[in-house]
């Protein structure tokens, strides 16, 4: 009897996270129905956010949700693979030990913590350099790029260290140098899981609005330089969500919500079933 | 040169080149760091902790609404989210191991621990905040909570699985039933392990700022009323980071220091734990 009752209640918890995953994809496509149905494919294809005309295009936001995730991507990899390969190859075992907590001690810092740094300190540094504001596609990008960083070495090393170590042995049995057995059996050995672990961080990037928020500058407006303040799809929500005031403002944001959610769940699976997947199997 | 002098030469450089990623990341993360604990150290004083918001330019303004919202938001969000996490994860790994529904659970729960916090927070302020017609401690702490709930199963299914299938075996040989066999002894194997999850779960939510900001919204006073709007650190610490006056802005400082320290305490706890656990 209690028996029963137990299983019944962990199934139904279990069962929770299917029902609610597929609640928010429900309500976020209700939610946005009236912008879809007034705006079809313009939606995503227009840059005019006029709140006051009551025309909404999500392109701006989407291109800036892309570009910065791309820029961050852009400046995170080679630094990430070099954290990892030092991380799992190089440093010496006791720094190994203090540097690898350390790395994921700062995953942990709240990005909004990020984000205020990128504001007061990194902000008028790029201002100093390239005049202008210093807030914009160039300052949302690094600041996203240094968030995300610990994250993707943490995750990246212990792709790196599935290596077994008969294998590099045999390398250097064979006269390798450290550089030899990292590229020649190191990364073609862990490639999978390498890569599976950039794409899970990119995931993690493209829906981050803390970071962000502080230094893209929230302007609709498709940038022609990577310094131009713009807004990406979480900047926009994060700014404009307590604002809205008429109903298809409103519908319009949980579009850019739903839109927002469609990105990452891909990006997402892909990491994780064909790459990381790939790895289970492998092992 | 010879090949092998070229090797060697090529060998330096690329380790040069990593050993010098490591620096650059470490020295901006570093600086990142310092900028908190100086920034952070700087605004704290006992007056924080007792007073409660205040418009800018006054001296007696704190933290203390923003500590106690957090607090309660932080709570409430575990007691939702850790039972139903800790009970997901005891299906997975005890009765649906590996069934196809099991995996799928799996699947979708590890993408939904990466799902953009932004996304969950307007979709709690559609089916909480409008029906209820305004912002509630109650909907914060449930936007938090479906953003521990995947965390948890995770750990849970994990370090279940853990527990030898022989200790299982052994108590159903002494004519156990089934939930008394999790209770009693699968859950009694993993507690460190369970503990350690739920900890870093908790440290997980506690630094979220976005699925708070149209949830739980912000208050700059003082509030214990869970059907009311409530101020968090985290949304206390944008509020007043963004604002054009210097003394709000320290405050903010103040708060992202303290929301860190306790964040990097309930990881460090957590590892600790389970360290102990693998000593023994």
């Amino acid at each position: 009897m209690i028996d029963k009752i137990f299983l019944n209640m962990t199934r139904a918890s279990a069962l929770l996270v299917l029902f609610i995953v597929a609640w928010i994809f429900v309500v976020l496509f209700n939610e946005s129905t009236e912008a879809m149905q007034t705006f079809g494919l313009d939606f995503i294809t227009k840059d005019e956010w006029a709140p006051n005309l009551e025309k909404f295009g999500a392109y701006a936001a989407i291109f800036g949700s892309v570009a910065s995730t791309f820029l961050a991507m852009l400046l995170a990899i080679p630094i990430a693979i070099g954290v990892a390969i030092f991380l799992s190859e190089i440093a010496h075992d006791k720094i190994k030990g203090f540097f690898g907590v350390s790395i994921e001690l700062l995953a942990a810092i709240p990005s909004v913590i990020y984000g205020m740094w990128g504001l007061f300190f990194f902000v008028p540094i790029l201002r100093d350099i390239f005049g202008g504001m210093g807030i914009g596609l160039l300052a949302a990008g690094i600041v996203l790029s240094i968030m995300i960083l610990p994250f993707m070495a943490a995750v990246t090393r212990d792709a790196m260290n599935t290596t077994p170590d008969i294998l590099k042995e045999s390398a250097y049995a064979l006269g390798g140098t450290q550089w030899d057995v990292i590229k020649d059996v190191i990364i073609p050995y862990a490639k999978a899981g390498i890569i599976g672990s950039l794409i899970l961080a990119l995931g993690r990037a493209i829906g981050e609005t803390m970071a962000v928020t502080f230094v893209m500058g929230n302007v609709h407006h498709t940038p022609s330089s990577i310094m131009d303040p713009t807004t990406s799809i979480p900047v926009t929500l994060a700014n404009e969500f307590t604002e809205a005031d008429s109903s298809l403002y409103f519908s319009s944001l949980f579009g850019l919500a739903l839109t927002l959610l469609i990105m990452s769940f891909v990006v997402i699976a892909i990491a994780k079933f064909y790459f990381l997947r790939k790895v289970r199997k492998g092992q | 040169m010879t090949a092998v002098q070229k090797r060697i030469v090529i060998n330096k450089i690329a380790l040069a080149f990593s050993t010098l990623s490591a620096v650059i990341a470490l020295s901006f993360l570093f600086w990142i760091l310092g900028v908190l604990v100086m920034k952070g150290l700087d605004a704290l004083s006992w007056s924080i902790f007792i007073y409660e918001g205040s418009p800018p330019g006054y001296a007696d303004s704190g933290l203390k609404h923003a500590l106690v919202g957090q607090l309660i938001l932080v709570g409430l969000a575990t007691v939702i989210g850790v039972p139903l996490g800790i009970m997901a994860g005891t299906y997975l790994s005890e009765y649906g191991k590996n069934s196809k529904l099991a995996h799928t659970i799996r699947d979708i729960s590890d993408i939904m621990m990466s799902a953009p916090s932004i996304v969950i927070g307007a979709f709690v302020y559609a089916v909480i905040v409008m029906p209820m017609g305004h912002f509630s401690a109650w909907a914060g702490a449930i936007a938090l909570a479906i953003m521990m709930i995947p965390i948890i199963l995770r750990t849970t299914d994990d370090m279940l699985q853990l527990v030898p299938g022989t200790l299982r075996e052994a108590a159903f040989a002494l004519g156990a039933p089934k939930y008394k066999v999790i209770i009693d002894v699968v859950y009694r194997g993993a507690k460190a392990g369970i503990l350690t999850g739920v900890l870093l779960g908790i440290a997980r939510v506690a630094g979220e700022t976005a699925p708070l900001l149209f949830t739980s919204f912000n208050d700059n006073f003082f509030t214990t009323d869970l059907n009311q709007a409530m101020p968090s650190l985290t949304v206390t610490m944008f509020n007043y980071a963004i604002s054009p006056y210097d003394d709000w802005q320290q405050l903010g400082w103040a708060a992202a220091f303290i929301l860190s320290m306790f964040i990097l305490g309930l990881n460090i706890i957590g590892r600790l734990i389970l360290l102990a656990g693998k000593r023994k």
